[in-house]
Order: structure tokens, then C-alpha cells, then sequence
């Protein structure tokens, strides 16, 4: 088995790799990040345009640049705070940062302060024997510690190596010292020889290019795995202001130089020709330079040089997308966080917008909810979202003034800016992370909402005294450990008991939208929104704080998670199911000893069959009304809705219209049939019930998903004393219709071409039938069962199902089977005594019709049933004596797969 | 007690599995966390495990004790947030070096039980450091990108206390793990090799990074191999990744690391993701099936589990890496 082998190769790193091989081309080093090399980046420095600095970096990279060497050294600045402050900004880009860096300066403190701001593998330039074997040796451990690779120069107590001789002895002896006397890794030593200008004029100045070359042979050849380096520039230094022959310079210097072993260096790639390119002539010329070949070389070229006219090739980044539509270079700007254009871009769009709002609700949320996606989809990482948002916070600040004018004209419009929103953000109690709030505090501040930030940690009733004092209009939480998930529950029960009305936005790693909606939102009647990252947080926000449409939104969210909430909870989570006798191990147990049961009042069967309908006004739940007509929204908030308000009223007066006809003239005939009898539970599943004609048994079905710890697996059996307690039960049962006449008169508006009014009679039906359904338990509850004759609960109240006892109804979520309608219906004989027929697929007729049982007892509640598995099926048709193909027929929506 | 480098050219060695998991079966109250000593601390200090090592020891030494018993070479020390830096939210900076101390010692004393029990597997504590709750090279401020919450040095400070504590306290290994910002850890790492110096002592020293989402990379935007290049400095027993994924999400990178570090590998994945309830329910068959890849592939050193792993997981891939050798770890010429 072969080892594996690692070569010592020179590894950098920003947030990216950069290895050195001998396969590996030349280096590039950006320098025009250097305050000794760059006029431009010198007066941004001085005056502080940190952001315009970050250009020339970003520049650097976009041109090519794979290590930027940033130096901070100048008599005016603290040089040591600038290169904290330039890094530090770095940082935060990762279109820079992903290349390492290369720390320079000539104050050792500068560099200390430099390395402990970066986390990759950085270049520190550069130490040398300058000051002697001491410091040079105390330097290099640090380094070594700080985990950088460095540049030696060749300069030793004597001074600098400018000859081919002083050049290999510095080095071997830098070398031997840092490899046999500090452990420092050969492949973290990067040699810099001194690269002096030529053609100055001057006689010891004209091997200094050849000189640098055949020094950098001996030390590729002679000092293993060290690389190197040096600042080309300068060989060129005394042709400043002839760019064409500095070009050219630099890149003969460098095809010798790198054919030598020069792995890496400072060039500005906008003064570099292609070696192939130079003109024979100039190539012949400046090559007599460079490799030192005549005697008359400098003077052949100078005389040269004025004849060469031409401009310089100023390589620019691509800037081809400054050609693309509007909204794609806003989209853009956005997604790289660019943020150099997106001013005049947003000035464009908001000449062509009605008004400036609908920039940042249109052009600047499209490019959010780019960002948005690429995050989610992992295609972008946290720095580069935090980048977006502000290049968001620019565009929105160029609008503002705008937008404020366009207030004070229009004071009356709602569509101006509110100054947005207050909105309170917070990470839970027992959790201390908060990175995740953080960036959505600040994206929401990008887009000119007020943050109240109360940090970590945050008992809930901060947060809840917090928004009353603040009056702040959303709620954010924030949570990544898994116990923060019950503080987010515990939160939104607590708003709901303080009857808080603001939004509740919920975020961090570990919340999910089927969380919040299977145990967050159910807790809090107004609106709850997961959150799942910064970037939606925006368009989130303002839908929840649009006067214009919230109310339509937050419908249509509490809906959304219904739906979401009831998909899952049948979809179950990991499909984990126990068999039957598992199951039936794991039920309900009420302690049957202790627990208070009630005698009904009235036992048997009755019938209602003459009722003034007129009573159940009251009882009607208008919500689902609504819904039925496409209006999202509760009522009664909804008929004064922004949006649909108006439609609503409408609507809803028609509705009282039509109700009042059905009062007045009876139009539609109510009945009920209902029975209170003695029952109880046999062999787990099955309620045997007495009734005057005999023994009949309702089969009810029982969960099977498995449950956490602790949680039983409910079956309605479980609310009924079993037989062998000793006690006797009792249940109920019931159908309601209102139908009776609707058919008719929805036919005769038909007729009259009046096909609102006839889906509103419909409509109205069905709302009567839940009305008389609600009405008649109560009935029951108060008077014929008895047990809640003390019971006074308002219409919202019943609507809520505050009341003790259940009325599940079969095909239901508790009961999804509808057959067992078939045994409440030879049970109360309900065809025989009201009229209401089971049709084939087992649907009540008339349609306005409710059936179902009623459990007593006060540990009774309403659950979903989820998914069963085939074993149950097939015990269900035994105990039931039917087929098992039919069984499982019926029950087939609900059977796992 | 045998060279921990040897032992880990011969075979695979394992990692025990969460603490926060184990200890959340308990449902400690508030009061238990104060125990009696801290009963009239100001602050709530509920969710500060760490302190369990002192209000609670025989909890903590039960669960090293069962992860011992599941098959596990290493345990953790409970000292995952001991740092000033970290134990500022429940103003217990004063507490930090006996904190990690007495976790050490609680953790050698149940490593000794077991050593001396099977002397041919001897035991060993790896002192648990954390990358602390703040980032030295991301600010938490976005108005202000070149803010820091923390600087090098305040880390360097709060880390070297941590890291003299856990070797007085007996650690036999230092663990620097869940990296999301390379930067905490290197200023964690030149903590180490202060102390290393001043006491004249050497120690294997484990570090371990997070890759935090589907971009493959740490939460300070490093990929997995600009991170291995950015603490490779520093000799390591093992370099590794843990937390935030679970195995199967894991392999990729794991794989860089395999081909690339020139030191042991570790790894120790979370049982999963977190499910929407923010529970992790990967079974020990589950996950012990998407490591037997690592162990096929020959990508692992060492071996453990983290959030959301139980003895019941430590059992299950110490079960399995018995049958396996550990990859060969590579050779710098």
C-alpha cells in the first residue's frame, strides 16, 4: 500500500485556496492597494473613502490578481488603525476576500495587526536580517504561529543585496536560520532579490535585471521549496510616463525571470504587454536592456523609446452588463453587491416610475428576491447577502428624499412610506445566538424600518412589555437551539392572552415553516410568518405592514399555514408507524376512578322537526361564507378590509337580504335528529351502544403515526369508559339539516337567471346547517345531556369550540371514515324520521345537513387521525364484518403508503 | 498509558457523542442548574451547561461514563462555552478556570475508571473549546462591516485560561471544534502554543470546522480546504469537521480533507439534520450506515458523533469501525 505523499507547496488561503506548484503559473500580486504605490489609494486612505478603497481591491481581483498586497505605510496615517480598518472592510467582501492577502508593511506592528484580522493564510512582507539574526528569528516564530507564509528580503546588517553574490549569500543565510533554527516551513519562504531599475543611465545599474535573474536560478535550484518574488515595476522606473516601453519592460523582464524560477510578484496587469505582441523592434531593444546584452543597450532604447507613440492598454473589468435592461442591472447590482452604479440605476427607475415607492416595491424587491433564492439555494453565503442589503440601504436612501416630497404632496395617500414600521427583534430566552437577527434587523433598517433590538437571551415578558411600551408594529424572533422552539410557542401564547394584534415573524436555523405551523401559529389568531432568510424578510414585512392589503395577506397566510399544517400533519414526519396493538398499548388513558361522568337528562332518541331557523342568526360563523366567494378574510374585520372590504359589505348585505326572505317567509325547513345513549368502550376501538332497538357499535379508528415521547395515539374510543371499569358511559349522536327547500329555490333563481342569488342560497344553507348544528349541541350540552347546564358562552366562543365536549363529525379528521355514518344513521333511523338520505358515495342530501356523535367527557378533543397502516385496515373490516378490498376503499385517503 | 499517535496508526479511534442531548433527558430546572451554591446568582443561568459540571457532576460523569461504555476512545470535557467570552451572557467569567478544571477532572476520573478496567483500551479526555458566540472576522453590525465584536487578542486571552485550566484539570487531548470563524480558532490554536511554551509541555491538539449550509463552506466563507490551509500551521493529532450536517452531508468534505491534510482526520457529524421540530431523529442504523462510507472510502482517523447523537449511536459506529483500519495518514516530502 503506497503512502500518500504531500509535496511541501506553497498553500494560501483567503476563503478560497491558492496553492503554488511548479505547474502553477506566475503569481499575480494586485498592488495597487499600497499607499507607496498608488497616488489614488493614498488619498482615498487619507481621506477616509474606505468604500472607493474597496474598489481598487475589488478591481484588482476582478483584473486578475490573485494575492492583493495592501501596505498602509505613509508619514500621515496611522498605518497600523488604516490596515485594521482596510482588512477588517475586506472581510465583508468576499468577491476580495476569497484571495489571500498579502500583509506589507516595513513596521513590524503594522503587521502584527494586520495578521491577527485575517483569518486565511496570509503573505506577511517582509522580514529580513536587516536589524539582525534576533528580531528577524522573534518575527519569524510569530508568524510562523500566526500561521502566514512570509517574504524575505534580501537585505542583511550590511544593507541590501544589489549584486548577484550579496544576493545568494543573504538568502542561504536567511534560509538556513529560518529553516534549522525556527522550524519554519522552506515552502512558507517567498525570497524577494531586489528587483532595481535598469537603463538609468548609470554603469553598476546595468546587470541589475540579469543580476536578479540568475540570483533567482541559484535560489530555485539551491534552497528548496521556497518561492520568488519581487515588485517588477520598478525595473522599469526610469521610463515613467512611456507606458508602451514600461510594458514591454515588464513583460521581458518577467518571461526571463519566470523561465528563472521567479514564481510570483507585483504587477499591475494594465502595464503588461504580451510578450509576443512587443514589436520585433522593441522586443530587440528592450531585451538588450534587460538581459544586459550591449554595451550602448540604454541609449539604442531611450532614443528608441521617443519614437514610440501609442496609448497604454488600460485593461478594464468587464463592464458589458452596464448595457443590460434596467431591471437587470439593478438585479444584479444587487445579487454582486455592487454598489457603485445602483444610484444613477435607481434615479432611472424612478423617473420612469409613477411614484418612487414603487421602485423599492418593485425593481429592488425583484433583485431581493434573487438574492433570497441564490441563499436558499446555496449559491450565495451570508457575507455576500449582507453585502446585498447594502447596496439595498443605498438605493433606498437615494429614493427617500423622494419618497418624502412625494408624502408631503400627497399626504393622504397610504401608498407613501410610513417611515415603514417599527419592528422589534429579539433572540428567545436560553439562546444566545444572534448573527441570523442580526442581519434581518439590519436588512429591515436597509429598508427604512425602525429596529428595536433587545438582543439575547430575551425573557418573554420583555419582549411583550417591550412592544406595548414601543407600540412597535411587527414581532421577530430569532432562535437556533432546539429548546428556543417552545419559547417561540410560549411567546405567541402569550400575545395571544395579552390579545396582542402585530405580526409575529419567526426565524433562525433551527425554526421551519412546518414548525411555525404545526405549533406556533395555532397558538396566536393573528398573523405568524417563518421567516427562512434575511432577504424575504423584507418583502415579508411589507405585505404584513401594507394598510393596503395586509389584511388580505394575513388571510391568506393563516390559510396557507392551515393548509401547510393539516398537509403535514397527514403527511407525517418520518412515516414511523406502530402496528395496532402498539398503538392501541399507547392510548389515552383517562383515569376512568376519578373521572366525572354524566347521567343524560333526556336519554334516547329525538327529533325537531318544526324550528324557526330565525334563531340561529346568531349561530352563524360568517368567516366560511366569505371564503366561499373567494373574499379572504375573518369576519367581521373583513368588511372593512382595505381591499375587499367594500366587496364584502356588499356581499354580505345581499346575504342578510336573502337571509331575511328565508326568515320571513320560511323558505328553508330545519330538522334535527339527535339520541343521548348509554355506551362504552369494548376491546379498545369499539363503542358498543344501547338504544331501545338493540346493541349497535361505532368502529373508530386510532393514530398510528408514532409519537414522541409520552404523546398517546388517540382513537374517540378513548373518551368513552370501557366496559370492564365498571362504569356506564354514555354517547350521542346527531344530523342536522337546513336543506329542506333550498334545491327549489336555487332552481327558481336559476330560472330568473339570478345564479348569485342561487349560489347564495347555497351558501346560506350551508351556514345555517353548522349554525343549527352549533346550536343544537348546545342543546344537548345544556339541557338534554345536562352536564354544561351552567354554560354561558358567547357566539365567537362556540366558534372557538371552547366549550367541554366534542361533536366530531364522520369524514372528518378525527373520524375520516364515513361509513360509520351509515350505523348513525340506523341508530337514529334518520331517513325514516327528518328526511336526510345517505347518498351512494355516503354524502348527506340535502347538502345543507351535519351529522356526527357527541363525546362528554371533558379530556374529549378533537385530533387529526393522520395515516393508518394496512393492519389496522384490516382489523377495522373484521371487527366491522365487512370486506377488507372495501374497508380499504373507504378508507384509502387516510392508509400510508 | 501508550502514545495516542500510535494508538491511532493502528486503529480507528471514537469520539463520544452530544452532551447538550443527553443532559436535555434530565430537563434540569432552573434550580438545578444553581444547584445550591449559585442559588442567589443574579442572572438566569438556565441553559448554561457548562456550570453542570459543578452543580451537577455525577450527570455529566454519567454520561461519560455511558459513552465510555458504548465503545468510545475519547470523551469530550463539558466545556464547550468556557470562555469569558462565552460565559459573559450569564456573567460567570469569573468561574471560567474552574469551570473547565473541574470538567477535566471529572472526565479523567471516569477515563481512569475505564483504563484501568480495559488496559488494553486506555481512555483519553479531549478539553472541549468552542468557537465562543462571537466572530472575530464578520461584524455583527452590517451598517459598519469593519466592526468587531471581538478581537484576536480578547480571544487569545479568554482561550489561553480556558486551555491551562483543562491540562491542569488532566485533558489528555485539546479539542478546538465547531470552527465557524477560522479566525476564533487561530487565535484559539496561538493560545495553545502560548501555553505550550510556558509550561514547556506538548500536547495533541484536534481542530474541527463547521460547514454550515449547502454552500460548502464555514460560516466565515472559507471552503473546506482554505480552512485546512489556513490552521495547518500548527502540527495536529487529527483535522476534521463536525456539527451543522450530518454524515451523509458531510462526505464531501471530508473527502478534501482525506486527500489533503498531512495530519489524522476526524470527524464527528450530527445525527442528521434537525427535523422541523428541530429534533435530530437519525437512528445509531441510520447514521452508522452513512459513516460505514467514511470507512469504506478510508476518509477517518477519528470517529464520533455530535448534535443529537446518543450511546446508542457511539455504539453503533464503534461497533463498526472495530472492522476497519484507519486511513494512512500522509507523509510531507
Amino acid at each position: 500500500m503506497a503512502n500518500n505523499i504531500t509535496k511541501r507547496y506553497l498553500k494560501l488561503s483567503g476563503l478560497e485556496p491558492l496553492i503554488v506548484t511548479p505547474e502553477t503559473n506566475f503569481i499575480n500580486v494586485g498592488e495597487r492597494t499600497n499607499v507607496a504605490g498608488s497616488r489614488k489609494f493614498l488619498r482615498l486612505v487619507k481621506e477616509e473613502k474606505f468604500d472607493e478603497a474597496l474598489d481598487i481591491a475589488r478591481h484588482q481581483v476582478e483584473g486578475g490578481a490573485q494575492i492583493i498586497d495592501i501596505n498602509m505605510d505613509d508619514g500621515l496615517i496611522d498605518g497600523k488603525e488604516a490596515m485594521v480598518r482596510f482588512l477588517n472592510l475586506i472581510m465583508a467582501e468576499p468577491d476580495i476576500a476569497r484571495v489571500p492577502i498579502m500583509i506589507d508593511s516595513s513596521k513590524w506592528d503594522i503587521i502584527e495587526a494586520g495578521l491577527q484580522v485575517v483569518q486565511g493564510k496570509c503573505v506577511v512582507n517582509s522580514i529580513s536580517l536587516k536589524e539582525g539574526e534576533e528580531e528577524f528569528m522573534a518575527h519569524a516564530k510569530k508568524i510562523k504561529r500566526y500561521g502566514a507564509a512570509v517574504i524575505v528580503m534580501a537585505f542583511d546588517e550590511v544593507g541590501q543585496a544589489d549584486n548577484y553574490e550579496r544576493r545568494l549569500e543573504i538568502s542561504k543565510r536567511s534560509y538556513d536560520v529560518l529553516v534549522d533554527k525556527v522550524g519554519f516551513p522552506p515552502e512558507d519562504i517567498i525570497f524577494d532579490l531586489n528587483i532595481f531599475p535598469v537603463a538609468t543611465g548609470m554603469d553598476e545599474h546595468r546587470k541589475n535585471a540579469i543580476d536578479f535573474i540568475e540570483a533567482t536560478r541559484w535560489v530555485r535550484e539551491n534552497l528548496p521549496h521556497c518561492s520568488v518574488s519581487g515588485g517588477v515595476s520598478n525595473v522599469s522606473f526610469s521610463f515613467r510616463g512611456n507606458n508602451p516601453v514600461r510594458e514591454a519592460m515588464h513583460s521581458v523582464f518577467l518571461y526571463h525571470a519566470i523561465k528563472a524560477g521567479m514564481n510570483m510578484g507585483i504587477v499591475n496587469p494594465a502595464m503588461l504587454e504580451v510578450y509576443d505582441d512587443i514589436p520585433k523592434d522593441l522586443l530587440e531593444h528592450v531585451e538588450d536592456v534587460i538581459l544586459d546584452r550591449r554595451d550602448d543597450a540604454t541609449e539604442r532604447l531611450l532614443d528608441f523609446a521617443e519614437s514610440v507613440v501609442g496609448t497604454s492598454k488600460e485593461k478594464t473589468v468587464d463592464l458589458s452588463w452596464r448595457e443590460e435592461p434596467l431591471q437587470d442591472r439593478i438585479t444584479r447590482a444587487l445579487v454582486k453587491g455592487i454598489d457603485q452604479y445602483i444610484v444613477e440605476d435607481v434615479e432611472e427607475a424612478r423617473q420612469s416610475a409613477d411614484k418612487p415607492i414603487e421602485v423599492i416595491e418593485g425593481n429592488l424587491m425583484i433583485g431581493m428576491n434573487v438574492v433570497g433564492d441564490l441563499f436558499g439555494s446555496g449559491k450565495m453565503f451570508l457575507p455576500q447577502v449582507v453585502k446585498s442589503a447594502r447596496v439595498m440601504k443605498k438605493a433606498v436612501a437615494h429614493l427617500l428624499p423622494y419618497i418624502e416630497e412625494e408624502k408631503k404632496k400627497n399626504p393622504k395617500s397610504s401608498n407613501g412610506s410610513d417611515s415603514a414600521g417599527k419592528v422589534l427583534m429579539a433572540t428567545v430566552k436560553g439562546d444566545v445566538h444572534d448573527i441570523g437577527k442580526n442581519i434581518v434587523s439590519v436588512v429591515l433598517g436597509c429598508n427604512n424600518y425602525e429596529i428595536v433590538d433587545l438582543g439575547v437571551m430575551v425573557p418573554p415578558e420583555k419582549i411583550i412589555q417591550t412592544a406595548i411600551d414601543e407600540q412597535v408594529d411587527i414581532i421577530g424572533l430569532s432562535g437556533l437551539i432546539t429548546p428556543s422552539l417552545d419559547e417561540m410557542v410560549y411567546l405567541a401564547k402569550e400575545m395571544e392572552r395579552k390579545n396582542f394584534s402585530v405580526p409575529l415573524l419567526i426565524g433562525g436555523a433551527t425554526t421551519s415553516k412546518a414548525h411555525t405551523a404545526v405549533k406556533i401559529d395555532p397558538q396566536y389568531k393573528n398573523a405568524v410568518v417563518h421567516v427562512n432568510d434575511a432577504s424575504r424578510a423584507v418583502t415579508v414585512v411589507g405585505d404584513l405592514l401594507n394598510k393596503r392589503s395586509n389584511q388580505k395577506y394575513v388571510g391568506d397566510l393563516k390559510e396557507d399555514y392551515q393548509k401547510f399544517r393539516e398537509g403535514f400533519l397527514k403527511r407525517t414526519k418520518k412515516k414511523e408507524y406502530l402496528t395496532i396493538e402498539q398503538a392501541r398499548d399507547n392510548k389515552y388513558k383517562i383515569d376512568w376512578s376519578s373521572s366525572e361522568i354524566s347521567k343524560p337528562n333526556r336519554l334516547g332518541v329525538h327529533v325537531i322537526s318544526e324550528f324557526d331557523i330565525k334563531s340561529l342568526e346568531p349561530y352563524i360563523d360568517w368567516s366560511p361564507f366569505f371564503r366561499s366567494w373567494d373574499l379572504h378574510g375573518k369576519y367581521p374585520a373583513i368588511l372593512t378590509d382595505k381591499v375587499v372590504g367594500e366587496q364584502a359589505t356588499s356581499l354580505f348585505n345581499d346575504a342578510k337580504e336573502l337571509l331575511n326572505r328565508v326568515f320571513e317567509e320560511k323558505l328553508l325547513g330545519a330538522k334535527a335528529v339527535y339520541g343521548l345513549f348509554e355506551a362504552n368502550t369494548v376491546n379498545d376501538d369499539d363503542i358498543e351502544v344501547l338504544s331501545e332497538e338493540g346493541k349497535q357499535t361505532f368502529r373508530t379508528l386510532r393514530q398510528q403515526l408514532k409519537k414522541y415521547q409520552g404523546k398517546p395515539n388517540f382513537a374517540l374510543s378513548d373518551f368513552v369508559a370501557p366496559k370492564d371499569s365498571g362504569k356506564q358511559d354514555y354517547i350521542g349522536c346527531f344530523c342536522v339539516t337546513t336543506g329542506f327547500g333550498t334545491k327549489e329555490l336555487a332552481e327558481a333563481f336559476e330560472a330568473d337567471l339570478d345564479d348569485y342569488n342561487s349560489i347564495m342560497i347555497k351558501a346560506l344553507a350551508d351556514r345555517l346547517a353548522e349554525a343549527f348544528a352549533e346550536y343544537l349541541h348546545q342543546k344537548v350540552r345544556k339541557e338534554d345531556w345536562g352536564y354544561a347546564n351552567e354554560e354561558t358562552l358567547s357566539n365567537e366562543s362556540l366558534i372557538k369550540e371552547e366549550y367541554k365536549g366534542i361533536r366530531p363529525a364522520p369524514g372528518y379528521p378525527a373520524c375520516p371514515d364515513h361509513l360509520e355514518k351509515q350505523t348513525i344513521w340506523e341508530l337514529l333511523d334518520v331517513k325514516e324520521r327528518i328526511g336526510v338520505e345517505l347518498t351512494e358515495s355516503l354524502a348527506m342530501w340535502p347538502a345543507a345537513s351535519v351529522s356526527g356523535y357527541y363525546f362528554g367527557n371533558k379530556e374529549a378533543r378533537y385530533f387529526g387521525l393522520g395515516k393508518i397502516k394496512e393492519d389496522q385496515v384490516k382489523d377495522f373490516a373484521e371487527r366491522k364484518g365487512i370486506d377488507f378490498e372495501y374497508a380499504k376503499k373507504w378508507l384509502n385517503p387516510n392508509l400510508s403508503e | 498509558m501508550k502514545d495516542i499517535y500510535k494508538i491511532l496508526e493502528e486503529r480507528i479511534l471514537v469520539l463520544d457523542g452530544a452532551m447538550g442531548t443527553m443532559l436535555q433527558r434530565h430537563k434540569f430546572t432552573e434550580e438545578d442548574f444553581r444547584g445550591e451554591r449559585f442559588k442567589d446568582w443574579p442572572t438566569p443561568v438556565q441553559g448554561n451547561n457548562d456550570l453542570l459540571s459543578i452543580t451537577q457532576p455525577e450527570a455529566i460523569k454519567e454520561v461519560h461514563r455511558l459513552y465510555f461504555a458504548a465503545g468510545a476512545d475519547i470523551v469530550e470535557t463539558n466545556t464547550f462555552s468556557g470562555t469569558t467570552i462565552a460565559m459573559a451572557d450569564y456573567e460567570m467569567e469569573e468561574l471560567v478556570y474552574e469551570l473547565n478544571y473541574q470538567s477535566a477532572k471529572i472526565a479523567k476520573e471516569v477515563a481512569n475508571e475505564f483504563t484501568k478496567k480495559e488496559p488494553h483500551k486506555p481512555r483519553f479526555v479531549a478539553g472541549s473549546i468552542g468557537p465562543t458566540n462571537r466572530t472575530a472576522s464578520m461584524s455583527p453590525d452590517v451598517n459598519d462591516p469593519g466592526y468587531r465584536a471581538v478581537t484576536f487578542n480578547g480571544l487569545k486571552i479568554a482561550y489561553k485560561q480556558q486551555v491551562e485550566a483543562l491540562i491542569d484539570g488532566g485533558s489528555d487531548i485539546l479539542l478546538v471544534e465547531t470552527v465557524f470563524d477560522t479566525l476564533n480558532a487561530k487565535a484559539a490554536l496561538f493560545a495553545i502554543e502560548e501555553v505550550k511554551d510556558e509550561k514547556g509541555i506538548d500536547i495533541p491538539i484536534m481542530v474541527s470546522g463547521t460547514i454550515t449550509d449547502a454552500s460548502g463552506r464555514t460560516l466565515s466563507g472559507q471552503t473546506a480546504e482554505a480552512f485546512l490551509i489556513s490552521v495547518a500551521h500548527i502540527p495536529m493529532l487529527t483535522v476534521g469537521f463536525n456539527c451543522a450536517l450530518g454524515a451523509n452531508q458531510l462526505t464531501p468534505h471530508l473527502e478534501v480533507l482525506a486527500q489533503k491534510a498531512a495530519f489524522g482526520v476526524s470527524a464527528h457529524p450530527n445525527a442528521g439534520l434537525p427535523n422541523a421540530f428541530g429534533e435530530y431523529d437519525e437512528t445509531p442504523e441510520q447514521m452508522a450506515s452513512q459513516i460505514k462510507e467514511y470507512l469504506d472510502k478510508s476518509l477517518v482517523n477519528i470517529i464520533g458523533g455530535c448534535c443529537g447523537t446518543t450511546p446508542e449511536h457511539i455504539k453503533a459506529i464503534a461497533d463498526m469501525a472495530k472492522e476497519y483500519k484507519p486511513r494512512r495518514v500522509e507523509v510531507t516530502i
